[in-house]
């Protein structure tokens, strides 16, 4: 269940009950500020295992802000976040089941595609990091560049890297932020099966992007969000495909 | 007409049923195809506080290696540095061993802060530091991981740097060696131990070449006299417990800015 929820401000922070219906990933009135400038104001969300939440919104509504603070990169301002029942910021617990996919490759250059992804892997202590490196540049379909330093890839290809480092570990969290960038239409097939996949194994997802159909073909549910808040959340069965792009430029004052 | 769909309340509908109910366990309790496909077969165990400094470390070295970029340039400006002091040394008013202590940590100092420099730009370019900081790796094992990649840069540095003095100085360095490999040794651990902390505190700053010795060398100076005076008795044949003092306190601010610098580096890395 995805749940954009303003009443959650007043509800107090307890332990987290280890139930079936524990949300993997829960924000209460969450808030973040830069110079003064709210770029995440009062976002409450809940999301389950299995379940997908596309967020749209134009540049500088809040959307990256929101993914950082949900993977324990910045620390709220007000409000608090969890993520498999772990308090975020901190918590290596938290931090060991979430996997990010950011704007930037988060990979280094001089490294090989196979050492970015085993470097990963071996920082979620994983017993076997070169052969499960090996195996997510292959999910990835880039395995036959595994041995070329990443600065000699392209776009495209350094993102399917980033892409196999940060699912090498098998997240049950995982953070997407404009995954799609650069990819080619196999890197595109081999991502939306591999999302599917962890989606299916009970992993919850957030993906960001801006182009709507993409994001609405993975999702379960779909989220808008303007001026930092998260102005509109539904299910995905709710929505009307071919009306949502009026409604999302109606939400958002006709921003892209 | 534009087709009207309901504005989410507070309260938006609760769907979830393609979700499976804790989905999560049940893929790992039973695994199945799909599972299998994406998760591994153990749940990790993450590794300790040396554990990740060593990878952070090896990682280090691994992209030092092919780029040799931190390494030649402090080694090319230490050595730069030897030969220009050697050219504005009146032999005939100051003796060899006398300039020479000076001379050595003057180059060390500032070729440490040019290896330091790009301790943390190298994690900025495309944003590779947040790949290691949504990690389940622990803040303090970056900065040890850090600071152990940048004691190697350091100290191989002053395995060349510190023949070169004696060659150019006339200095006889080998009844002295193992002393002096020691307050080498010493004064390294102190001057990385700083300057790793410093290079991640300017490193978000647009005047960070400026800013780093600027913040660095005055905590640098309780590394850099001991290390000297330590260096001179030990050029000059003193014997070893007129060094031992100044080693002393080496070792003891050694200690104090390792565990300073190690603590309050967490707090360099939020934003």
């Amino acid at each position: 269940m995805v749940r954009h929820d303003p009443a959650a401000r007043q509800v107090s922070a307890t332990v987290p009950v280890r139930s079936a219906a524990e949300p993997l990933v829960e924000a209460r009135a969450l808030r973040r500020s830069f110079a003064g400038r709210r770029a995440v104001n009062d976002v409450s969300l809940m999301l389950h295992g299995g379940e997908c939440l596309a967020l749209f919104g134009p540049n500088g509504a809040g959307k990256t802000t929101l993914l950082r603070l949900l993977a324990g990169l910045l620390k709220p301002s007000a409000g608090s976040a969890r993520v498999a029942g772990v308090s975020l910021p901190g918590g290596a617990a938290a931090r060991a089941v979430v996997g990010l996919i950011s704007h930037q490759t988060m990979l280094y250059g001089a490294l090989t595609a196979a050492e970015n992804v085993e470097l990963a892997a071996q920082l979620h202590g994983m017993a076997n990091a070169r052969d499960a490196a090996v195996a997510a540049l292959e999910r990835m379909r880039i395995a036959h560049r595994a041995q070329s330093p990443v600065r000699f890839l392209s776009r495209g290809m350094q993102q399917r890297v980033s892409i196999a480092r940060a699912m090498v570990h098998a997240p049950r969290v995982v953070l997407l932020d404009e995954p799609y960038t650069g990819l080619d239409a196999g890197g595109a097939a081999a991502l939306t099966e591999l999302l599917q996949q962890l989606r299916s194994s009970g992993a919850a997802l957030v993906l960001v992007t801006h182009a709507l159909a993409e994001g609405l073909a993975l999702a379960t549910h779909a989220g808008i969000m303007h001026g930092g808040r998260l102005v509109r959340t539904e299910p995905r069965e709710a929505i009307d495909a071919s009306a949502y792009p009026d409604l999302y430029r109606e939400l958002t004052a006709g921003e892209q | 007409m534009r087709p009207r769909i309901p504005i989410s309340t507070g309260s938006s509908r609760p769907v979830s049923s393609s979700a499976p109910v804790d989905g999560t366990r049940g893929a790992r309790a039973h695994g199945g195809a799909e599972a299998d496909a994406t998760r591994p077969a153990a749940a990790p165990r993450v590794p300790g506080l040396l554990a990740t400094a060593l990878i952070i470390a090896r990682k280090d070295l691994a992209i030092e290696f092919r780029t040799r970029t931190a390494f030649f340039s402090a080694l090319v400006f230490a050595l730069l540095g030897i030969v220009v002091f050697y050219f504005a040394w009146d032999p005939t008013s100051v003796a060899a061993f006398e300039l020479a202590p000076g001379v050595l940590w003057v180059i060390f100092t500032f070729s440490g802060l040019l290896a330091l420099q790009r301790s943390f730009s190298l994690e900025l370019m495309d944003r590779a530091i947040d790949g290691v900081l949504s990690s389940p790796a622990p803040r303090e094992a970056v900065y040890l991981g850090k600071v152990i990649a940048n004691l190697v840069f350091v100290g191989a540095v002053q395995v060349v740097a510190i023949p070169a003095v004696g060659l150019f100085y006339n200095v006889p360095l080998a009844p002295v060696a193992g002393g002096l490999a020691l307050v080498a040794a010493l004064a390294a651990v102190g001057l990385v131990a700083v300057g790793t902390l410093f290079s991640a505190i300017t490193v978000n700053t647009r005047l960070s070449e400026l800013l780093l010795p600027v913040l660095s060398l005055p905590f640098f100076v309780p590394i850099v006299v001991p290390a000297a005076q330590s260096t001179a008795r030990m050029l000059a044949g003193r014997p070893v417990a007129e060094s031992l003092p100044w080693l002393k306190l080496l070792i003891a601010f050694d200690i104090v800015f390792l565990i300073s610098c190690a603590l309050a580096f967490p707090y360099t890395l939020e934003e």
